[in-house]
């Protein structure tokens, strides 16, 4: 084991599986000579060459249908969107092309791909560089997603993926990159997919939630205990498979649920948690299954109403007071 | 009797008697389709090559089949056949049957064949021009010396993704060709009310890639275009843009009944005295390469065979209802029911 930030994190995993597969190839804009524009890919041009780090024009539809084409013929594309709010240019190459080229093909051809970038609000970079929109991206057949909330879940996942032979959308919020804690540093280390973890364990409540609201739950299971109540904390890590398993287990425990997101709370991912564990575990629940989400606004600039928009330890408190 | 001298044929006799063969079986295939389509037997959208078969057979028969990439957008039929695809398994996914290339689950627009390295048949106009992309970069990436030939409509050539890809191609050198399938309409718009520019073998000009405009209703000339210009891409390692003029005789889809709207039949009956077939046709008399009894005997022959493809597929059964789970992803089962 060894402590590094996440960024270190997602870029020891890059390293890991470009040095054991010349068939990974990175691509993106900016990741090469300019380093990454957050820095995620940073001396590896150097260290890899133009070949394995392929800087891009400006051009996300096209930078996605590449490496759709380039999959679909063997290679093992790793795409770096700047942001996931720049994915939106490229939905039609991810929705009607990525998720669909297995199955059209009835298995003919494999999208072995991987999208990853930061996704959600960092720090006042205003409507259009803020979307937390990995729920859109579960919404959808044939793609796999995930969004790691710590540094080893982060390279663990990230590996994972690169070795899947499905598309892959792996979200980063980039209010963790500098997060620091202990990674595996074994090269093998892979977290599978599918698989919820149990951040903390509770018996009064379960806090639901993935990337960066996992530390904001975790915060909130804190206060929490200093009232007595023990709250237990799952974080998802993958919405695509999702780990119902572990998320009814933790509910028929607890009997009371609710889940946390920095996407909008109307229509957001939260909400498919929280309908499949009142299907499933309506005898079990003392309480309705809350939603924790996003304000439903474009995220605004000023410092003071973009907190507003993202749900806080306190925003959280002041929810779970309707059930607990 | 003619006292014209008689053309000076470039190609063996043979040769000249598979292409004819290929786009005779073609056209009598897509008849079929069409058949199809309106008794109700296939579905969907379905577009027909009528009218565009020397482009699949002069430049497919001009590439290393099973080495090179092809793919093209929806009207796919033809590069399917020429490209070696089993006419029956083609047959059975337009009727969306089990024994289809992709057991019923892709449909006419959506024709795979990965052992003949065809990539589709793709639904989402100009998109397709970037999957392509991505297939010349793999090959430019693994160091092979494969040539991507990627067909697209005067349509698509508009469309935004064509020319981020065109830029991409040009700017690293990669080795694919783009076939602008010029039939004159965007679906039912006609070239001069969608292009501002009609000239398309301009289009790959401000990417410094080499392109040109080639006519393309002689297969004989599309076959001389198609090779030397895949020799060339394959050993300078760069892309290459051809406008291909050709036209398409019967209408966009199958559905197709307001042709009225977009085009006189006095148009499409000027366009036909062009027919490739019959271009072909000619020639082969002319030089006494079939007898006139031999072109009837094969244009027999051939239906009979698309008939019994067209009765075998009818008699395929369907996907089984549990199908549909089977190869969302490589590895694991989407979640089940309603």
């Amino acid at each position: 084991m060894s402590v590094m930030i996440y960024r270190d994190a997602i870029r020891q995993a890059l390293i890991e599986e470009l040095d054991r597969d010349d068939n990974v190839f990175l691509i993106g804009e900016d990741i090469g000579r300019y380093q990454g524009t957050f820095r995620v890919t940073q001396g590896l041009y150097e260290k890899y060459g133009s070949r394995r780090v392929v800087d891009t024009p400006i051009t996300e539809p096209a930078i996605v249908g590449l490496a759709n084409g380039a999959a679909m013929a063997g290679l093992r594309p790793v795409v770096e969107m700047m942001t996931m709010s720049f994915s939106i240019l490229a939905l039609d190459q991810i929705i009607n092309h990525s998720a669909k080229i297995h199955y059209m093909s009835d298995g003919q051809l494999k999208v072995p791909l991987v999208i990853r970038g930061p996704g959600g609000a960092a720090n006042q970079l205003s409507a259009q560089h803020s979307h937390s929109i990995e729920g859109w991206y579960a919404h959808v057949p044939g793609l796999k997603v995930v969004a790691p909330s710590t540094p080893d879940c982060a390279k663990g996942l990230l590996k994972a993926a690169i070795r899947d032979d499905n598309p892959v959308i792996f979200t980063e919020n980039p209010g963790l990159y500098g997060l620091k804690s202990e990674v595996n540093d074994d090269p093998n280390y892979v977290i599978p997919f599918g698989k919820a973890r149990v951040a903390r364990e509770g018996k009064d409540i379960s806090l639901i939630a993935y990337s960066r609201m996992l530390h904001v739950c975790e915060a909130v299971a804190e206060k929490l205990e200093a009232d007595g109540i023990s709250a237990e904390v799952i974080d998802v890590r993958c919405l695509k498979p999702l780990d119902t398993e572990t998320i009814f287990a933790s509910v028929r425990k607890t009997h009371r649920a609710a889940v946390v997101y920095e996407d909008w709370k109307f229509g957001g991912f939260g909400g498919e948690i929280a309908s499949q564990i009142s299907e499933e575990c309506f005898d079990d629940l003392d309480a309705p299954v809350l939603r924790v989400g996003g304000l439903n606004v474009p995220m605004p600039y000023s410092r003071v109403l973009e907190l507003e928009c993202i749900p806080e330890v306190q925003d959280v408190l002041a929810t779970l007071k309707k059930i607990l | 009797m003619t006292n014209k001298a008689p053309t000076k044929l470039d190609f063996p006799a043979s040769l000249i008697k598979h292409d004819y063969e290929e786009m005779l079986f073609m056209r009598i295939f897509e008849e079929k389709c069409q058949f199809a389509f309106r008794n109700g037997k296939a579905g969907g959208y379905l577009h027909l090559y009528v009218g565009m078969e020397p482009l699949a057979t002069g430049w497919l028969n001009s590439i290393r089949k099973g080495y090179d990439y092809v793919i093209t957008a929806y009207r796919d039929h033809g590069h399917a056949l020429v490209l070696g695809s089993d006419p029956l398994a083609v047959m059975c996914e337009i009727l969306g049957r089990k024994g289809g290339l992709s057991n019923g689950k892709g449909g006419s627009m959506h024709l795979y064949d990965a052992e003949h390295q065809l990539y589709g048949g793709w639904g989402i106009v100009g998109a397709h021009t970037a999957l392509g992309l991505g297939l010349a970069f793999a090959a430019k990436y693994r160091g092979e010396d494969r040539v991507t030939l990627c067909y697209l409509g005067d349509g698509a050539a508009n469309a935004g993704i064509f020319y981020e890809s065109l830029n991409m191609a040009g700017l690293w050198d990669l080795p694919i060709i783009y076939i602008i399938e010029n039939n004159y309409f965007a679906m039912g718009t006609r070239l001069e009310y969608h292009a501002a520019d009609t000239n398309l073998s301009k289009r790959g000009y401000p990417f410094g890639i080499e392109s040109e405009q080639l006519d393309s209703m002689d297969v004989m000339e599309v076959r001389k275009d198609a090779a030397r210009i895949i020799e060339m891409v394959r050993k300078e390692q760069k892309p290459y843009l051809v406008e291909a003029l050709t036209y398409r005789f019967v209408g966009h889809g199958a559905a197709d009944n307001s042709q009225e709207l977009y085009r006189t039949k006095e148009e499409v009956a000027k366009a036909r005295k062009r027919d490739p077939i019959h271009l072909l046709h000619d020639v082969i008399l002319e030089h006494n390469i079939l007898t006139q009894g031999e072109l009837e005997a094969l244009e027999e022959k051939f239906r009979a065979e698309v008939d019994e493809i067209y009765a075998k597929a009818e008699a395929s059964p369907h996907p089984d209802p549990e199908d549909v789970y089977t190869n969302v992803y490589t590895d694991i089962s989407p979640e089940v029911g309603h």
